[in-house]
């Protein structure tokens, strides 16, 4: 016998089913009034500093099927690589955002600031990106993945490097379509699969 | 409750596997390839914070936010109550806790519910809350039905509750169900199922708790909820190797 450890088991994931608008943006749902609005509408605030963008895209699933169904989270740095709780953060930055994919056509669009890069816990420098956490029904443990941007020096970042196959890294990237306009599309399962993270 | 250190790695075997054939959907919609495994930055270790002024008076009681108050929805009087700590068994404070079910009936009120369970006109099926300091939540709601889906020829979700957590990281992120002592429909739910490892199923199931039920008004069901943790140390902030 040995001493017994005093941790505890993280609670198991389950999917947030067909019905998780319901409990994460009800407005959307088509209950309104319960709540005064939606929880993260925005990541940003009238005057936060940086390149307002759009992001838009779609996500797939293994039979190339654009999800409708899809509900995402965003969470990211402000526009000089700050995240909200750290010091000089800029105060018209929560960094938090919920979006959905269309029920009609199955796309998303992300409208934020483009976040500076981030300092590492070794120094070293992560290029501009964004947090991405998925759920739907299906999707049993809800998937993280980053968006990074084709217009960035992504050359030196330690998580990009990470990946084996080189080609892939090209689904963690966000195409650039017009000034201040990105494209980003996720791929469940298949050819051209995103890199998911366990992080 | 330091927020400082890396998050202690996910333990995979001890979720849901992603890919069950038994649960159609998860089969197109379950990444082929591995997760790329990192250690946790500051972009996940960082997360939102909501505050207290987020939270009506009636958010976390699903008997009466839909109605404002008007009238209280129908079905068995429960109050679903526990703790949000972390792996280190530290309470996790201040943090967002939300729920969605479906009524008494076993149904949602949703556009794409078509189950002929009628809906009922005072329940909406949405309730948030924020935890105390010690990580101590509380819903008052209905029991929810349990609903027939499609997915194999006969398939029934045992009665269930959605809950989403955030922590305080983004990493910390979950969202999982909890389910009722002694549904028989637990064992028989495809979704529940995915979940591999006996004692982390049962960990998914409220038990009867009725030292917290009230008597002549309502049934309580304990509900604690573990999140990842961070490594604590003190010599995370040397240079690897050193
Ligand atoms: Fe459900």
């Amino acid at each position: 016998m040995v001493q017994k450890l005093g941790t505890l088991t993280e609670t198991a994931s389950q999917t947030g089913g067909p019905y998780v608008h319901i409990g994460c943006i009800p407005t959307f749902a088509g209950l309104p009034g319960v709540y005064p609005e939606d929880l993260g509408l925005s990541p940003i605030a009238d005057g936060a500093k940086g390149e307002v963008i759009t992001i838009t895209g779609s996500i797939y699933d293994g039979t190339g099927w654009a999800m409708r169904d899809a509900m995402f989270e965003s969470w990211q740095a402000d526009g000089a690589g700050r995240y909200p709780d750290q010091l000089g953060a800029d105060p018209a930055v929560n960094g938090f955002c919920r979006f959905a994919a269309d029920k009609d056509s199955g796309e998303f669009t992300l409208r934020t600031i483009k976040p500076g890069a981030v300092k590492g816990h070794d120094g070293r420098m992560m290029a501009p990106h964004i947090s991405v956490w998925i759920v739907a029904r299906g999707i049993n443990i809800g998937l993280h993945t980053r968006i990074y941007f084709e217009d960035e020096d992504n050359s030196a970042d330690p998580l990009l490097a990470r990946i084996e196959q080189r080609p892939r890294v090209e689904t963690l990237i966000a195409k650039r379509i017009a000034a201040g306009q990105y494209r980003f599309d996720i791929r469940l399962q298949g050819p051209g699969e995103t890199v998911f993270l366990d992080i | 409750m330091t927020d400082t250190g890396r998050l202690i790695p996910r333990r995979r075997d001890m979720h849901p596997v992603p890919y069950d054939p038994e649960y159609k959907t998860s089969l197109t919609r379950s990444p082929n390839l591995p997760l790329l495994s990192l250690e946790s930055t500051p972009s996940e270790e960082t997360g939102p914070r909501f505050g207290h002024g987020l939270i009506g008076a009636l958010d976390n009681n699903l008997i009466l936010n839909f109605s404002k108050g008007a009238a209280p929805a129908i079905g068995e009087r429960i109050r679903l109550h526990g703790r949000v700590v972390d792996e280190n068994a530290r309470p996790v404070p201040h943090t967002l806790v939300e729920v969605w079910q479906a009524n008494a009936g076993g149904r949602y009120r949703h556009v794409k519910d078509t189950y002929f369970a009628p809906l009922d006109p005072n329940f909406g099926g949405c309730g948030r809350t924020l935890t105390d300091e010690n990580g101590y939540y509380e819903f008052l709601t209905i029991r929810p039905g349990a609903y027939p889906w499609p997915n194999r020829g006969n398939d029934w979700r045992p009665m269930h509750i959605h809950v989403s957590v955030f922590g305080h990281s983004f990493g910390q992120r979950l969202i999982t169900q909890t389910y009722f002592e002694g549904d028989p429909l637990i064992a028989r739910c495809p979704i529940a199922a995915t979940v591999k490892d006996r004692g982390q199923l049962d960990q998914l199931v409220a038990p009867l708790d009725m030292a917290a039920s009230r008597p002549m008004d309502y049934l309580a069901y304990r509900f604690d909820i573990v999140l990842r943790g961070r490594r604590q140390t003190m010599f995370e902030n040397k240079p690897e190797g050193m």
